[in-house]
């Protein structure tokens, strides 16, 4: 069967692997924010090495993560060409007509591709590669559970994304039987421009859905079977225990930004 | 409480759809099923089999009639949502399509979907999710993505997920319509150790007939009424009125009917392919 490359989970057994997903969620977000601080040559280069290093901390192969960064890499080199071409300042390296470069261009570009770069992967190491998309709804469900007091249906959210992420596989398939259905029956989806191909998806998508709406049908009334009623009394069967170990990361990232601070008034060179 | 596990008096249902005039899919029903037993109910397509079965668990509502489940009627006016959920829990449902009856990613966390519903503590839905997965012979696979496995598979997970929550009865919805003969034969198999080993009531609705050989009793629907109510032995012999309504009697007992009408002399009766072969090895014997 086709592998549905959903989520990027990569399984190895790692430290970033066994680390509760609440902390991971949360380290993200301080991770995002650490990336944000940096103003100089100093701290770039302090989270440069934080990302390598958290990529060997998750046993992830570099030629993996590498996979990741390429689907920005349009994102990362355009950006980068405008901050060398379109950054004044007093240091001129290059000049041709109208085309002026300038030493802080260039570190402004690198600064920036540093900064998605390491936002990228940093994102990655903490949640998709190390994380199944079950143990992060799970976790996003627990954060946000304080909000039920406040009358937001986070279980129902939380349930809603379990079923979706159960139900891609499946309808993946379906979709798979539908066009091949529709193929052999002469239907053509690789001819034509755009708007015809869209037209053709058209016989692909009224029986998808129709399908996917009877599965919800089906699915809702086994559901109520297992005696379903909501998350009013409901337990889990896997409760994590927040261990020692997984709020030690808490403690170094805020070491991290904290030196990331530090290194930005000691720096030298261009600052952004 | 003694009497019988399940008794309906009566039992109709109205078939209500704002396209089709309203239609009376069940006439009248009165039928008890005893603890322990294995019950096949036999129709064609349309007999209201699926719509009794989803009679016995609360999905539907009666229009007329009685039923109650250990001794409790569960279509008085006073029954609650704790009651509703008891009933769900100790009368489970298995489904056509193995696909959609499975709610989690893992096929672990989805054999936990029940227990976790009912509230039980962690560690004693653990200890359940680990026993049912053994009894289907499942173990293996808890870490699975269900989406990777195969029917028959699938709906072994969907039956440990229905005996997490300790059920005293399991209704079977063509559970094997949608399987190859190789799931078929795996989950038969595990129907029939869920009755034989673990005294679970089993009501088994079907339109294989070998399916049904295998149970107590058949009940034959048609038309929305019973019309047997025997042992499979009884119900094979009334090949006629069988036909009439569209089932086939198995293919072993007309072959043995066959053979009788013919002139030759078989004693005894022929439900499966075993009984066949020795009734027609012993009339070799005599000969």
């Amino acid at each position: 069967m086709k592998s549905i490359a959903f989520g990027q989970y990569y399984p190895a057994d790692s430290p970033l692997h066994r680390l509760d997903p609440r902390i991971k969620i949360i380290l993200t977000i301080l991770y995002i924010v650490c990336s944000f601080l940096c103003r100089n040559v100093l701290s770039y280069a302090l989270l440069l090495t934080s990302a390598l290093l958290l990529i060997v901390l998750g046993k992830i192969p570099l030629k993996i993560v590498l996979r990741g960064l390429r689907g920005v890499l349009f994102v990362l080199a355009f950006t980068a060409l405008l901050n060398v071409f379109w950054t004044a300042g007093k240091d001129l390296i290059f000049e041709w007509g109208f085309i002026k470069i300038y030493a802080e261009g260039i570190y402004a570009a690198a600064f920036i591709m540093i900064r998605i770069s390491a936002l990228i992967i940093g994102t990655g190491m903490f949640m998709t590669y190390t994380t199944t998309p079950i143990a992060l709804t799970n976790a996003i469900e627990d954060l946000l559970s304080p909000l039920k007091k406040l009358n937001v249906p986070v279980h129902s959210f939380a349930m809603m994304m379990t079923i979706a992420l159960r139900f891609i596989p499946t309808l993946t398939e379906e979709t798979d039987r539908i066009m091949t259905a529709q193929k052999a029956r002469g239907a053509d989806f690789s001819s034509g421009g755009l708007i015809s191909r869209a037209k053709a998806l058209i016989p692909v998508l009224i029986p998808l859905f129709v399908s996917a709406f009877n599965r919800a049908g089906d699915l809702a009334t086994a559901m109520e079977c297992r005696c379903y009623h909501g998350g009013e009394g409901r337990t889990r069967m896997n409760v994590r225990r927040l261990r020692f170990v997984d709020v030690i990361p808490l403690f170094i990232i805020v070491l991290f930004g904290t030196g990331l601070v530090l290194l930005n008034i000691y720096g030298f060179g261009y600052t952004a | 409480m003694e009497g019988p596990f399940i008794r309906t008096e009566g039992l109709s249902y109205l078939y209500e759809d704002e396209s089709a005039t309203p239609t009376l899919v069940l006439k009248d029903i009165s039928l008890q099923i005893e603890k322990g037993e294995f019950v096949a109910i036999l129709g064609h397509n349309g007999s209201g089999k699926s719509t009794l079965a989803k009679l016995l668990n609360m999905i539907l509502v009666p229009t007329a009639g009685k039923i109650y489940v250990g001794g409790k009627d569960i279509t008085a006016d006073d029954i609650g949502d704790e009651d509703m959920l008891a009933l769900r829990r100790s009368v489970g449902m298995v489904f056509q399509n193995p696909d959609n009856q499975l709610v989690a990613t893992i096929v672990e966390d989805d054999v936990a979907f029940g227990p976790e519903n009912l509230g039980i503590q962690s560690a004693e839905i653990r200890k359940r999710v680990d026993e049912v997965l053994s009894i289907v012979g499942m173990t293996d696979y808890a870490k699975h993505e269900p989406h990777r496995l195969s029917g028959g598979q699938k709906q072994r997970i969907a039956i440990a997920g229905v005996l997490a929550m300790l059920p005293e009865c399991i209704i079977f919805d063509e559970s094997t319509a949608m399987l190859d003969p190789l799931g078929r034969k795996d989950v038969m198999n595990a129907i029939e150790k869920l009755n034989r080993e673990m005294g679970i009531t089993v009501i088994m609705i079907t339109h294989y007939m070998d399916e049904a050989a295998r149970a107590d009793r058949i009940i034959v629907l048609d038309d929305g009424r019973i019309l047997f109510d025997g042992t499979p032995s009884y119900v094979f012999e009334q090949e006629e009125t069988l036909k009439e309504c569209g089932l086939a009697i198995p293919q072993c007992t007309e072959l043995i009917h066959r053979m009788r009408d013919a002139g030759v002399v078989l004693d005894g009766e022929c439900v499966t392919l075993e009984d066949c072969v020795s009734l027609i090895l012993n009339s070799l014997e005599k000969q």
